[in-house]
C-alpha cells in the first residue's frame, strides 16, 4: 500500500465507488456503489483487479491528478477529454503512468460518468464492507466525501501483474454506446404498484418521451415530461415499502423518479415500473436535458440480458488476463456438448 | 392455502424489477400484520437465507427480497417463499426492548415546539408530557441509516410538516410529521416539525451494530434539560455514555 496520486483539482464530483455495500438495506442503508457497474467493471478488468475493486467516480468533469508513483490505470464510462501530460489519455485502455505524470479528465462529451480504475484498487477502509461512498451518510470511499484539493490516495497491492496489462484495450463491440440515438430507451419491467395507475397514464408513461431535469443526482434520476396519472388521488401514495435500484416512482405531481444507488431504501410513492439492471448504466450517464422513454419487457427478457452481459464480462477476462491480443476474433464452439471459448488472431499481429 | 397457522392467507408475490420481489403479506398498518412482516424475514433468515438471496428490506406490511437471478430463478425463487410463508408459524418473538432516548425539547434544539403547542393548542409542557409519554413501537427501519417508522403517537400532538422544507437539519433531531413522529439520524434537509434533538447517536457507521434499535421493539423519549443534554453530549464524544435498555414489560411505565 502506497500513496500514488495526489488530486490537484477535484472535478465536478469525484468520489471512491465499488460493486456497492449489501446486507445493510434492512437498516436504511443504501447500497451506494458505482452507478455503471458495467463501465466500473470493465475498468477493473482493464487493470487486472478483481471486478469489486474501488474506482473513482467521475461525474460531468473530471479532476486533475498528479501520479506520485508508477502505477497502470484504466479510464471507462462516458467520453472524456482526457490528458496525460497534456497528451491524449486514450479510454478503455490500461495505461502507465509514471512519478510526476499529470492526469487531467476534462468534460464528459458523451455520457456523465467516467470510471478511473487502477491496478491494485483504490485504498480506503472498509466500512460496513464496502469502500463506496455515500456522502449524505458521510460514510465510505475517502473520509466520507467527495475529493477536494490536496487529498492523497492510497492504491492496495495489486492482485495480478500490472505490467502484463498496459496497452490492452477493449474491443469497440464490447464499449456501450450511450445515447447514440438521441433518445435513450431504457427497457422496464412493470410494477409493482402498476395498478396505482390508470390506463392513461400507463400509456403515457409508455408512449411519451421524458427530459431528465438538473435535479437529478447519486440518489434519483429525476425526469420531466408527460405527468403519469395515478388511478386517483389516494392512490399516489402506498404504505411505505422497500425500493429496489432501478425502481421508476411517480410522486404526486406525475413526474417519473429513477431511483439510483443512493436512493433511499424505503418509500410511500408507487413504483410504476423498474428498469432493467443492464439498463441502469445508461440511466447513469444522462446528462440533463438528455432524453429517455420507457420499453416494456419481461422478467425473462430481462435476465437474459443480464446473462448475455455476464458472458460478455467473462470473455473479456479472459482476453485480458491471458496473451490473447485485444484485436482477436473470438468464437464460442461446441464439441461434444460442451462449449469452447476460440480465438483467432490475424497472423501479421503474431510476432509481437 | 387456507388454514390458520399460515402467516397470512392473502398474500401476493410481485416482481419488482429483475432482481426483486416484493411479497405483500396485507395492506395496513398494524403491529400483527408488521410482526407477520418480521416473522417471515426471520424465517428466511434461519433457512441460511435460499440460495441466490442478497439481502431483505421489511417494512410495514411487506418484504422486499433481493436476488441475484445468475444465481436463482425467480420462479423458483417464489416457490420457496411461498413455501416459508406458509411454513413459518408466527414466529415467538423474544421479549422486545424499550431503548431509551433523552431529548432535550424545545429551545435551539427545537425550534418548532412553540408553533406545535399553538397549533394543538396545548401548553408547551404538555406537548412534551404526551410526546414522551408511549412506548413507540419500531415498525421498520428505512428511508436512511436507521431512521425509525414509529407507532403510537398521541394524536393530540399531531402538526402538519412545514410548507417549506429546511434544507439542513441536524442529526438527533426529533420531529413531528402529521401523525407521525421520529428522529433524523444523519444531517439531512427535510419538512418535519423538529420539537427537541438528542444528543447520542442513533446510528454510527462505526459501531457494530450501526443502529441502536432494531424493528419490532419499542423507544421512548426522556425529557432532559440542556445541562443534561450537553453532560452526556460529553459523555457520547468520550464514549462512556450507555445507553439506556430494559425489557418491555419489566420496567418503566406502558
Amino acid at each position: 500500500m502506497s500513496t500514488v496520486f495526489q488530486v490537484l483539482s477535484p472535478g465536478f464530483l469525484t468520489t471512491v465507488q465499488d460493486k456497492g455495500r449489501f446486507g445493510y438495506r434492512s437498516i436504511g442503508m443504501p447500497v451506494a456503489g458505482a452507478l455503471d457497474q458495467y463501465s466500473y467493471r470493465v475498468a477493473n478488468l482493464l487493470v487486472g483487479n478483481d471486478q469489486d475493486a474501488a474506482c473513482l467516480e467521475i461525474t460531468f468533469l473530471g479532476p486533475t491528478l498528479r501520479a506520485l508513483d508508477s502505477a497502470v490505470i484504466a479510464l471507462t464510462g462516458g467520453a472524456f477529454q482526457a490528458t496525460l501530460n497534456e497528451q491524449p489519455l486514450p479510454q478503455w485502455q490500461a495505461v502507465e503512468v509514471k512519478e510526476n505524470d499529470i492526469i487531467t479528465i476534462s468534460e464528459a462529451k458523451v455520457g456523465a460518468r467516467g470510471y478511473l480504475a487502477v491496478a491494485g484498487g483504490f485504498d480506503v477502509p472498509m466500512v460496513m464492507g464496502s469502500r463506496s461512498t455515500y456522502i449524505r451518510g458521510k460514510i465510505g470511499g475517502f473520509q466520507g466525501r467527495p475529493f477536494q484539493a490536496g487529498d492523497e490516495l492510497e492504491v492496495g497491492l495489486p492482485l495480478r501483474e500490472p505490467r502484463h496489462y498496459i496497452g490492452k484495450f477493449i474491443p469497440s463491440e464490447y464499449i456501450p454506446k450511450y445515447n447514440a440515438s438521441g433518445i435513450v430507451t431504457l427497457r422496464v419491467i412493470m410494477g409493482p404498484q402498476e395498478n396505482c395507475f390508470s390506463q392513461k397514464g400507463l400509456q403515457d408513461f409508455l408512449m411519451s418521451t421524458y427530459t431528465v431535469t438538473s435535479e437529478s443526482d447519486r440518489m434519483g434520476c429525476r425526469l420531466g415530461g408527460t405527468s403519469v396519472e395515478h388511478l386517483s388521488k389516494d392512490h399516489a401514495q402506498i404504505i411505505s415499502d422497500g425500493i429496489p435500484p432501478g425502481a421508476v416512482q411517480i410522486p404526486g405531481d406525475g413526474m417519473p423518479i429513477i431511483m439510483l444507488a443512493d436512493a433511499q431504501t424505503t418509500g410511500g410513492y408507487p413504483k410504476i415500473a423498474t428498469v432493467c439492471t443492464v439498463d441502469l448504466p445508461l440511466v447513469s450517464q444522462c446528462k440533463p436535458g438528455d432524453e429517455v422513454h420507457f420499453l416494456e419487457i419481461t422478467r425473462d427478457e430481462a435476465i437474459s440480458l443480464l446473462k448475455e452481459q455476464e458472458d460478455k464480462l467473462y470473455e473479456l477476462q479472459l482476453i485480458l488476463d491471458s496473451d490473447i491480443s485485444s484485436t482477436a476474433k473470438h468464437f464460442r464452439v461446441m464439441v461434444e456438448n460442451r462449449y469452447y471459448d476460440v480465438w483467432v488472431e490475424e497472423p501479421e499481429r503474431r510476432n509481437s | 392455502m387456507g388454514g390458520g397457522k399460515y402467516l397470512s392467507k392473502n398474500f401476493c408475490i410481485k416482481p419488482a424489477g429483475d432482481s426483486a420481489l416484493l411479497v405483500q403479506l396485507g395492506n395496513e398498518i398494524s403491529p400483527e400484520l408488521n410482526a407477520k412482516v418480521r416473522a417471515l424475514n426471520l424465517a428466511l433468515q434461519h433457512s441460511h437465507f435460499i440460495e441466490g438471496i442478497i439481502e431483505t428490506v421489511p417494512a410495514y406490511c411487506s418484504l422486499l427480497v433481493c436476488f441475484d437471478p445468475l444465481k436463482v430463478d425467480p420462479l423458483q425463487l417464489e416457490a420457496e417463499l411461498e413455501k416459508a410463508i406458509q411454513s413459518a408459524t408466527e414466529h415467538i418473538f423474544s421479549q422486545p426492548t424499550v431503548t431509551v432516548i433523552p431529548v432535550c425539547y424545545g429551545g435551539d434544539l427545537g425550534p418548532d415546539l412553540e408553533f406545535v403547542s399553538d397549533y394543538c393548542k396545548l401548553a408547551p409542557e404538555e406537548v412534551i408530557t404526551l410526546h414522551s409519554a408511549p412506548n413507540y413501537l419500531i415498525y421498520m427501519l428505512g428511508f436512511t441509516p436507521g431512521f425509525p417508522y414509529l407507532g403510537g403517537m398521541d394524536p393530540r400532538i399531531a402538526t402538519p410538516r412545514l410548507e417549506n422544507p429546511r434544507t439542513k437539519i441536524p442529526a438527533g433531531s426529533v420531529g413531528i410529521a402529521g401523525e407521525q413522529t421520529g428522529i433524523y439520524t444523519i444531517e439531512s434537509p427535510g419538512g418535519w416539525r423538529i420539537i427537541g434533538r438528542t444528543p447520542i447517536k442513533i446510528y454510527d457507521p462505526f459501531r457494530e451494530p450501526p443502529v441502536l434499535f432494531s424493528s419490532g421493539n419499542y423507544l421512548r423519549f426522556q425529557p432532559i434539560t440542556l445541562q443534561e443534554y450537553e453532560k452526556i453530549e460529553t459523555q457520547v464524544k468520550l464514549g462512556t455514555y450507555e445507553v439506556q435498555t430494559y425489557q418491555l414489560e419489566k420496567g418503566g411505565p406502558l
